[in-house]
C-alpha cells in the first residue's frame, strides 16, 4: 500500500530523502558541498575525528552550516564503548546535536563493528538522550538487541566498508528487515546506485553512500545518480516487486502423467 | 616473550633474495590479478625485477586504484618537531651522530611552546616529535613532560625518538602519545652492523622487538621502515619490512600502520649514500606495498624533491610532511646550522597545500582528536571542541 506522503521517520523526525551521505575522501569541500546538493540527501555524517569546530576554516562544517541538512556526528577512530561514549558527548557539545551515528572499530584495517562495545554504548548512550544510529555487521539477533537497547535506527553493513562490494549480506539484510521495528539502514559497501536501489526493493528505509560517490570522478553526478536509484528502489517497494520464480519449467516431467 | 624475533632468525635472506629474483612473469600476474590479497608470495613476486621491468604502469594504476577506494582525494598533512640532535650514537649515515662536531641542543618546554606556536600559525595539528638517541637528555620523563604541553595545542602527537621499554610506552601513551615510529633502517644484520657503529643502536634485536613492545603497551599506531641506501639488496629488505608488517598485524589487530621509504640524503657527517635507490625503484616499492596491504598509511616526507613528490602522490601516498624543519628549534628559535639531513622540498605548508588543491586532493590537516585519548576523563576539556586552542593563546611557561 503507497502511503500518500511516504517519509522516512527517525525518533519522529521526518526526512524526504533516504540517501544519508558520509563526507569523508572528497577532493574539496566545495565538491563536497555540490554533491550533497545534488544528492538531495538531508542526512549527512560527519567523522569527529575530522571536524575541527573552533578552527577558522572547516571545509566539512562550514558547508553544513548553511545547508538544510541534518548532520549526524559518527564516532569514527574509537576503539570501545567507554571512547565512544566520551566522543558522543564531545559531539553533542560541539556541534549542539544529540544525533549519534554509533561507530566502534577496534580493528582499523577492515573496521569491522564491534557488536558486544557497540550494544553497550547504544544502552548507555539512549538513556543519556542521544537518538543513536549504530553501525553494526549485518546481524539479525543483533539488531534485535540494539533496539531492545534503544537504537533509533540500526545500519547494518552491506560489505565490508569503503570496498563497492553491494550487498554481500543480503540473506541476513532481509531477516533484519522483515524483523525490525525500527528503519533499518544499510551502511557501507554500497558501490554503485543500483546497488543502493536493490536494498531499498528490498525494504531499507534509507541507505548510506559516501566512497562511492567522494571518489567518482564526478562527486556531483554522480551523487544525482544515487539520488535516482534511491527513489526508484524505494517506489517498486512500495509498489510490490513480482516474485521471482526460482525455477524455471516449461513441461511438468514429473507431474505430466496426471492429466495424461 | 613471543616476537617477531623468533619469525625473523626462521626466515632466510638467502631464500627470499632468489624468490624474489627468480619471480616469472607468471608470479607477478597473479598477484595483480589474486582475487583477494596477494599476500607475501605475491608481494615477493611484485618487488621483482621482471615485475619493475614489465608491469610497473600495472601497478601503478592498480595502486591508485586502491588507494582512491580506501583513502580517497584527501592527504593527511604534518610536521616533524625535532626536540633534540642529543645522540649517543654513532652511526655513518647519520648527521647526529656522537662523533659529529656540531652544537647540541634540547629544547626546553619553553621552546617547545614557542616550536609550538609556529607550527599552529601554520595550521599544523599533528606533530611528530623527533630527537636522536640521548637517555639522559631525552628521558622518559622529558618526553612525557612534552606529550603532555603538546596534546593541548595538537589533535595528533607522534613520536620518532630511541627505542623504549613497554612500560615507558604505556606511560606515554597515557600522556596522550598516539603513534610511535621506529625504523629497522635495515632487515640485513650485516649492514646493520657495518652502519651502527657504536651506541645502544649497535643493538639490532632490541630494535627489532621495538614494534613488539609497542603493540603489547597498546599504542594506536606503529610506523616501520627501511632507511634506503643502507643495503644493497632494497628488494630483500622491503620484502623483510613487509614480513614485519604482516606479523604484527596479526598479533596487534587492535593497532594501525604505517610505512615509510626514506632515502639517504646529504647530511652533517662523513659518508654519501652506499647503494642509490632510483626513482623507479621507488615507485615499485609504494606500489608493491599498497597492492599487498591496501589499508597501511604511506608517508612521503620533504625528504624528495616538490617535483618528485607530486608525481608519488596519486601511487598510495597519504601522509605528508610539509616545511619541515630537522633542527632543534628550527621553526621559531635556531637557524638550520644542526639539522639531521637538508631537506628537498623546501616549499612552505601553505604552497604543499594548494598543490594537492590544484592536484585534486584535499589537504587534512586533523584526522584525530587530543581528547579521544583521555578516556578517563567523564566530560571533555581540552580538545580542539573546547574552543581554547587558538596558536595565539599559547602560555609560555617554563
Amino acid at each position: 500500500m503507497i502511503e500518500k506522503v511516504d517519509e522516512l521517520k527517525i525518533s519522529g523526525e521526518a526526512f524526504h530523502s533516504r540517501l544519508f551521505v558520509g563526507t569523508g575522501k572528497f577532493q574539496s569541500g566545495e565538491i563536497l558541498s555540490k554533491a550533497v546538493l545534488a544528492s538531495k540527501s538531508q542526512m549527512v555524517t560527519v567523522a569527529m575525528k575530522r571536524a575541527n569546530p573552533t578552527a577558522e576554516k572547516d571545509s566539512i562544517l562550514d558547508f553544513l552550516d548553511t545547508a538544510n541538512v541534518r548532520i549526524l556526528p559518527n564516532t569514527s577512530g574509537v576503539r570501545d564503548a567507554k571512547e565512544a561514549i566520551f566522543v558522543a558527548r564531545m559531539a553533542r557539545e560541539a556541534l549542539g546535536t544529540n544525533w549519534l551515528k554509533l561507530e566502534i572499530h577496534p580493528d582499523p584495517k577492515y573496521l569491522m563493528p564491534d557488536p558486544v562495545a557497540t550494544l553497550e554504548a547504544t544502552r548507555e548512550l539512549s538513556k543519556d538522550g542521544f537518538v543513536v544510529l549504530p553501525y553494526c555487521h549485518a546481524d539479525p539477533v543483533l539488531c534485535k538487541l540494539l533496539e531492545e537497547a534503544g537504537a533509533a535506527a540500526v545500519m547494518p553493513l552491506g560489505s565490508p566498508i569503503g570496498s563497492n562490494q553491494g550487498l554481500e549480506s543480503r540473506e541476513f539484510l532481509r531477516i533484519i528487515i522483515e524483523q525490525a521495528n525500527v528503519p533499518v539502514v544499510v551502511d557501507a559497501g554500497i558501490g554503485a546506485p543500483s546497488q543502493a536501489s536493490e536494498a531499498m526493493e528490498m525494504g531499507a528505509s534509507a541507505v548510506l553512500v559516501n566512497t562511492a560517490i567522494a571518489v567518482s570522478p564526478d562527486p556531483v553526478i554522480m551523487g544525482k545518480a544515487f539520488a535516482g536509484a534511491v527513489k526508484a528502489g524505494r517506489a517498486a517497494h512500495l509498489a510490490g516487486l513480482g516474485d521471482v520464480r526460482k525455477s524455471a519449467y516449461a513441461t511438468s516431467p514429473l507431474t505430466g502423467f496426471l492429466s495424461s | 616473550m613471543n616476537s617477531f624475533l623468533d619469525k625473523y632468525e626462521n626466515t632466510s635472506w638467502a631464500n627470499i633474495s632468489s624468490r624474489i629474483e627468480l619471480s616469472t612473469r607468471e608470479d607477478v600476474e597473479s598477484a595483480l590479478n589474486s582475487e583477494g590479497r596477494c599476500g607475501l608470495q605475491g608481494f615477493a613476486a611484485l618487488l621483482s625485477p621482471i615485475a619493475g621491468i614489465e608491469y610497473l604502469e600495472e601497478m601503478a594504476q592498480l595502486a591508485h586504484k586502491l588507494t582512491m577506494q580506501r583513502f580517497g582525494k584527501v592527504i593527511r598533512l604534518f610536521a616533524p618537531m625535532y626536540l633534540s640532535n642529543e645522540c649517543t650514537n654513532v652511526c655513518d649515515y647519520c648527521g647526529f651522530s656522537l662523533g659529529n662536531k656540531i652544537p647540541r641542543k634540547t629544547l626546553s618546554i619553553a621552546e617547545i611552546l614557542k616550536e609550538t606556536a609556529a607550527l599552529r600559525s601554520q595550521g599544523f595539528e599533528h606533530v611528530l616529535l623527533v630527537t636522536g638517541e640521548s637517555a639522559n637528555k631525552v628521558s622518559t620523563d622529558y618526553l612525557f613532560k612534552a606529550i603532555t604541553v603538546l596534546n593541548e595545542y595538537f589533535s595528533n602527537v607522534s613520536m620518532e625518538v630511541q627505542p623504549l621499554d613497554q612500560s615507558d610506552y604505556q606511560h606515554l601513551i597515557k600522556a596522550g602519545l598516539h603513534a610511535v615510529l621506529v625504523y629497522q633502517e635495515t632487515y640485513d644484520r650485516k649492514s646493520y652492523a657495518k652502519h651502527h657503529i657504536k651506541g645502544k643502536k649497535t643493538n639490532f634485536n632490541w630494535r627489532l622487538e621495538t614494534a613488539d613492545r609497542l603493540g603489547r603497551a597498546g599504542i594506536n599506531k606503529i610506523g616501520l621502515g627501511c632507511l634506503y641506501g643502507l643495503t644493497e639488496d632494497w628488494r630483500t629488505d622491503s620484502f623483510f619490512a613487509a614480513l614485519h608488517l604482516d606479523y604484527l598485524e596479526k598479533k596487534y589487530w587492535q593497532t594501525s600502520f604505517s610505512m615509510s621509504f626514506p632515502r639517504i640524503r646529504p647530511y652533517e657527517g662523513e659518508m654519501s649514500p652506499l647503494v642509490d635507490l632510483q626513482n623507479r625503484d621507488l615507485v615499485q616499492l609504494l606500489c608493491a606495498f599498497r597492492i599487498f596491504n591496501h589499508e597501511l598509511e604511506l608517508s612521503l616526507s620533504t625528504r624528495e624533491s616538490p617535483a618528485l613528490r607530486e608525481q608519488l602522490l596519486p601511487l598510495g601516498i597519504t601522509t605528508m610532511s610539509a616545511g619541515s624543519k630537522t633542527n632543534p628549534g628550527g621553526y621559531s628559535v635556531s637557524d638550520d646550522s644542526l639539522e639531521q639531513f637538508s631537506i628537498s622540498d623546501e616549499r612552505s605548508p601553505d604552497e604543499v597545500a594548494q598543490m594537492l588543491s590544484l592536484k585534486g586532493y584535499e589537504p587534512v590537516w586533523k584526522d584525530w582528536d587530543s581528547s579521544y585519548h583521555f578516556k578517563s576523563k567523564t566530560e571533555p576539556s581540552k580538545s580542539t571542541f573546547s574552543g581554547e586552542r587558538n596558536s595565539s593563546d599559547i602560555k609560555m611557561v617554563s
